[in-house]
């Protein structure tokens, strides 16, 4: 569905030359559903807007849905829907006549653009406000909106840029319902932007980790957080004094990785936390080394991020939002 | 692959002139709806271009009057409320277009195969048939106070000023384009272009008793020209070398304001 190959996309700001996409390769195949994952200002967006037409990259190539993006834009265009981050229907338009429109524009005839019209607003609820502004729509009402145009000519890629940011809970609960529905009742492949860990690591079955314009990993959450994190599992000891003698017993233990010692606790990179953990444990007590806690830590995709790039990507969005 | 898309079934696409026409339709029809439920506000528009002009002639308007009766007082003063709204109506066409750039509309529209030109056609069909209703309100009206005009003239002279207004209003959206995303230099150009090019055009206020030094000004404001030839039109002076001027600089203005509207609103990420 996507090959690109080097592509790059640079800008001037301030006389000096960004490139925010740096020779990226990419393969997505049909029926895949992809996350792009990566703080704001990684790329993510700019690489989203090259393969959507939006915006020429300064080097590399790509096709997408078949079509070059170069030299067969409009090929490209009327066979993927986008959901950019923005909202996307216009202040002065009703919702419905909107919809309407919006399949005009992929050159439905009349009456097939009210029924397309008809079903995405059925599809995505919007039955009850489907005659209003949308300055009058909630939050989640207006991103369902926006994703409700990706969907009215059906197309079989659909490139979603953050589509659930800035939504409380229920609605990016709500939001994931109707995307994953619509890749299992048509099929559609979608690939879609994110800086929300758990969201990346609980609904896409790919995520490509991006940063500073490149991608830095690829593959499922689990394969990533096994090569790149791995588990780990934590004792604490009732006595401090026994640390160095604890962390000697642990690290003889077969499939031990890095040991590292913090107070009373110590901490084992493992292969696989639920298992590493009881042989721990009597190896412990056997010594006779008491533990008064101990737990099994499975990664998260912010370990494979930590790992990757020696920065926590929760730690970064934080700081963006008190910045 | 399997992929069957709306667009793929249908021809229209394969004659790219027959594509453009709809899409400027469509893009018509997405601008009218809305002034077309609310009528109010046009309305409303044109009451208010006219206002200002009208507070203008009660108070200036004997001053004006002085040379000659009621009828040449109209006479003078109506093709200039013309232009004038010519230059406020259009020029802030773009505004409608930047709050759709700075939205998110514009780009989902720009990600459809659609033409971009009959996008920006469709925009300008809308305002400038808001300018023609517009201008035979202001003419209709005018006639019971007292103006007399030619009626071949005034038939030319709003023809004249729909192809100007075209052109002002293609600029107004290049200009919305160039604005992005901020939108600062849309309102710093509108809000300081439009005054001077509105006094020194000699719409409300007559030339000929203007120094020297304003009239060499005035004579480089391309709207001087607009104003002249209606002003010439209305009084049936159809074959007045100002009408000829008046004309070359409405059609250069619609002519240059296309092509770059067009370009820029193909090259509009």
């Amino acid at each position: 569905m996507i090959h690109a190959r080097r592509l790059s996309r640079g800008y001037r700001h301030r006389a000096k030359e960004i490139e925010a996409v740096r020779e990226v390769d990419l393969d997505v195949a049909q029926g895949e559903l992809v996350a792009l994952l990566g703080p704001n200002g990684a790329g993510k967006s700019t690489l989203l807007r090259m393969l959507t037409t939006l915006l020429p990259p300064s080097a590399g190539s790509a096709t997408v849905a078949g079509h070059d993006i170069v030299t067969d834009p409009a090929g490209v265009r009327s066979r993927i829907g986008y959901v950019g981050q923005r909202n996307a229907a216009g202040e002065e338009q009703r919702v419905h006549d909107e919809l309407v429109l919006h399949g005009l524009w992929y050159g439905l005839s009349g009456s097939a653009a009210r029924r397309r019209a008809d079903e995405v607003v059925e599809l995505l609820d919007l039955g009850e406000v489907a005659g209003r502004k949308p300055g009058t729509l909630s939050g989640g009402q207006r991103r369902r909106l926006d994703i409700a145009f990706g969907m009215v000519h059906h197309p079989p890629l659909l490139f979603l840029d953050e589509p659930s940011t800035g939504l409380d809970p229920q609605s990016r609960a709500d939001v994931w319902r109707h995307v994953l529905r619509l890749r299992r009742e048509r099929g559609t492949t979608i690939v879609l932007t994110t800086h929300y860990l758990d969201e990346a690591d609980d609904m896409a079955e790919r995520v490509i980790v991006i940063d500073h314009g490149r991608v830095i990993a690829d593959g499922t959450a689990e394969r990533l957080k096994d090569d790149l994190a791995g588990d780990r599992i934590t004792v604490t000891l009732s006595d401090p004094e026994q640390g160095a003698r604890a962390a000697g017993i642990a690290a003889r233990i077969e499939g031990t990785g890095e040991v590292e010692i913090d107070g009373s606790d110590i901490r084992v990179r493992v292969p696989r936390a639920d298992r590493a953990l009881p042989r721990h444990l009597r190896e412990l007590e056997a010594a006779g080394i008491e533990v008064s806690a101990a737990r099994g830590h499975r990664p998260t995709l912010d370990d494979v991020f930590l790992a990757l790039t020696g920065r926590s990507l929760e730690e970064t969005n934080r700081q963006e939002v008190a910045a | 692959m399997t992929v069957e898309t709306a667009s793929m079934r249908r021809g229209a696409r394969t004659r790219p002139v027959k594509g453009l026409l709809r899409d400027t339709l469509v893009s018509f029809r997405r601008e009218m709806t809305p002034a077309l439920r609310e009528p109010g506000g046009v309305l409303l528009g044109t009451i208010i271009a006219m206002l200002q002009p009208l507070l203008f002639l009660v108070l200036f308007g004997p001053v004006l009057a002085g040379g000659g009766g009621r009828e040449q007082t109209w006479q003078w003063f109506i093709p200039g409320v013309l232009v004038m709204m010519c230059l406020f109506g259009p020029l802030s066409a773009g505004y409608s277009l930047l709050s759709e750039l700075i939205g998110g509309a514009m780009e989902r529209m720009l990600v459809t195969p659609a033409s971009r030109t009959a996008m920006l056609m469709g925009r300008t069909l809308k305002g400038s048939l808001i300018l023609l209703v517009q201008a035979v309100l202001i003419v209709a009206v005018a006639i019971p106070m007292g103006l007399r005009p030619d009626l071949v003239g005034v038939i030319v002279g709003i023809a004249l000023l729909v192809v100007f207004g075209t052109g002002l209003g293609a600029l107004s959206f290049v200009l919305a384009i160039l604005s992005r995303p901020s939108g600062t230099l849309f309102y710093l150009v509108t809000q300081t272009v439009v005054f001077p090019l509105m006094l020194l055009s000699g719409v409300l206020l007559p030339l000929e008793a203007a120094p020297g030094w304003l009239r060499a000004v005035a004579a480089l404001n391309p709207v001087t020209y607009v104003v002249e030839a209606q002003r010439r039109l209305f009084v049936g002076e159809l074959a007045a070398p100002p009408v000829l001027y008046g004309a070359v600089v409405a059609v250069a203005v619609a002519a240059v304001g296309l092509l770059l509207a067009t370009r820029a609103m193909r090259r509009a990420v």
